[in-house]
């Protein structure tokens, strides 16, 4: 037990593992999903794997907004740059991520007028103080980050800026979970829910899960603890042949969401009829574009985008790592032509991608292992 | 860009309308607290902040253990990086496109 000494109630984490194994059939095989790659950090992290008994699988999620997005997005975003007087502003995550011609990053030392925000608002800011450019904020994340755009947009329209726009990126946590199930390569018992998204839409989304799938579902923090928590309160429902959505996060995540996020989001977005996610293909109704109301401010009308469609480097098999069929190091690619300094495929380039997760970890960890003495 | 940020209300700001005034450990920056409002918000009140916007009001203590996870992800100077990037109002220049000032860590 590795890291145990670490943390902050031992005790409270000995018990809980022990509580575990007890729950645990030894007869059978579990596999349970965090969906949120905030999760597979912390699981990483912390080496919880090492505090469940070995027929308990932690199978990591598509929740790390980064990684699901296909490259053609990149390339699509990065093609508005090559217009006269034009600012790309995105966040620091979207740097290193790479498109066919490298990227963001790589594009603004070819010259390219790329610029890294850490708020929309702030790239709002941007268009502001240069009234005679214009500024496309290349947006991003789940549910935790569409309700900051919404705001933005409708404080752009409001102040009539017309020299902004909003390439919208933003996916929606339910189909995702939908997509999963319906694999038929998928055997998921049940889900370990995301934290953050749920304090926006709370657990009443999730309930088809538990009715529907029978698939038992705990909203679950991110400390170690509130993980070993979370699997035990799977681990009881599945003892007792129940399926239900649980809130193990109740400290941060109301069980109804929050209503005024949720209603700035329905009055700026629509649901897209599908979009495609990267390693998953499409999947129907998955993601938010901006609605008529917006139509002004939307990048992909104020731009005419090539919308590229790229497939993986055949060798990399992020798809399967990001379903959880193949674990990180099964990929071919892995710690050799795709590292965290050099990645290739975009579960490396995030702290929240399993493959650098995995990589900062448990790879480097074994790598000191199999020196030779 | 995922990272929930834990801050702490220092005083609302009427002007832009819907902010605060939030410290992260001693960094002062100006926070959109429009979806939290309805909650009923105000100084010495704790919030978890997503990229310059407060998305949920939290008690002290689970502001104190969010930091410290932060601390034993490793991702402390990414997250004070995201608060001193954020800029502190209007009147403000843009926000600076590599800003490198060394931060306190957490305690």
């Amino acid at each position: 037990m590795r890291y145990v000494d670490e943390f902050r109630e031992p005790e409270l984490i000995s018990q809980t593992s022990e509580e575990i194994r007890r729950l645990a059939d030894p007869g059978r095989h579990y596999r349970f999903m965090e969906v949120c790659g905030g999760h597979t950090h912390a699981i990483y992290r912390f080496g919880l794997k090492d505090l469940l008994p070995p027929n308990i699988e932690l199978v990591h999620g598509p929740g790390c907004p980064v990684c699901v997005l296909p490259m053609g997005r990149i390339d699509d975003g990065l093609s508005m740059v090559a217009g006269e007087g034009v600012i790309f502003s995105a966040f620091g995550d979207m740097m290193r991520v790479p498109g066919t011609h490298g990227s963001p990053l790589e594009h603004k030392a070819r010259g390219a007028d790329i610029r890294i925000v850490y708020s929309p608002a702030d790239a709002l800011k941007l268009a502001r103080a240069n009234p005679g450019r214009h500024v496309m904020f290349f947006a991003i994340g789940f549910e935790t980050t569409a309700p900051s755009t919404a705001l933005t947009l409708i404080r752009a329209k409001a102040e009539g800026i017309r020299n902004f726009s909003v390439f919208c990126n933003h996916v929606t946590i339910i189909p995702a979970i939908r997509a999963i199930l319906d694999s038929p390569d998928m055997r998921i018992d049940a889900f370990i829910g995301p934290g953050h998204v749920s304090t926006v839409i709370g657990c009443r989304p999730y309930e088809w899960i538990a009715r529907h799938e029978g698939k038992p579902i705990v909203v679950s923090g991110f400390e170690p603890l509130d993980v070993l928590q979370s699997v035990v309160m799977i681990l009881r429902q599945m003892q007792r042949g129940e399926a239900r959505v649980e809130n193990q996060y109740r400290r941060v995540v109301p069980w109804d969401g929050n209503r005024a996020a949720l209603k700035v989001m329905a009055e700026v977005f629509t649901l897209r009829s599908y979009f495609e996610w990267r390693g998953m293909g499409f999947i129907s109704q998955s993601a938010l574009a901006l609605n008529d109301e917006y139509s002004d401010w939307d990048a992909e009308k104020h731009f005419s985008i090539p919308g590229i469609r790229v497939t993986d480097p055949k060798a990399a098999q992020c798809g399967e790592v990001l379903k959880g069929v193949l674990k990180p190091a099964q990929c071919k690619l892995f710690g050799n032509e795709c590292t965290p300094e050099r990645p290739v495929g975009a579960l490396m380039v995030s702290s929240e991608g399993s493959c650098a997760a995995y990589y900062q970890y448990e790879h480097r960890k074994s790598q000191l292992v199999s020196i030779p003495a | 860009m995922c990272l929930a940020i834990p801050g702490m209300i220092v005083s609302l700001a009427g002007d832009p309308a819907h902010s605060a005034l939030v410290e992260v450990v001693g960094v002062r920056r100006r926070v959109d607290i429009s979806l939290v409002e309805p909650e009923g918000i105000g100084p010495g009140d704790w919030v978890l902040i997503h990229v310059g916007f407060a998305m949920s009001k939290i008690r002290q203590q689970d502001a104190e253990d969010q930091l410290r996870m932060l601390t034993a992800l490793g991702e402390t100077e990414a997250a004070m990086e995201e608060v001193r990037g954020y800029s502190t109002d209007d009147t403000d220049p843009p926000p600076r496109e590599h800003p490198q000032p060394k931060g306190r860590s957490f305690p």
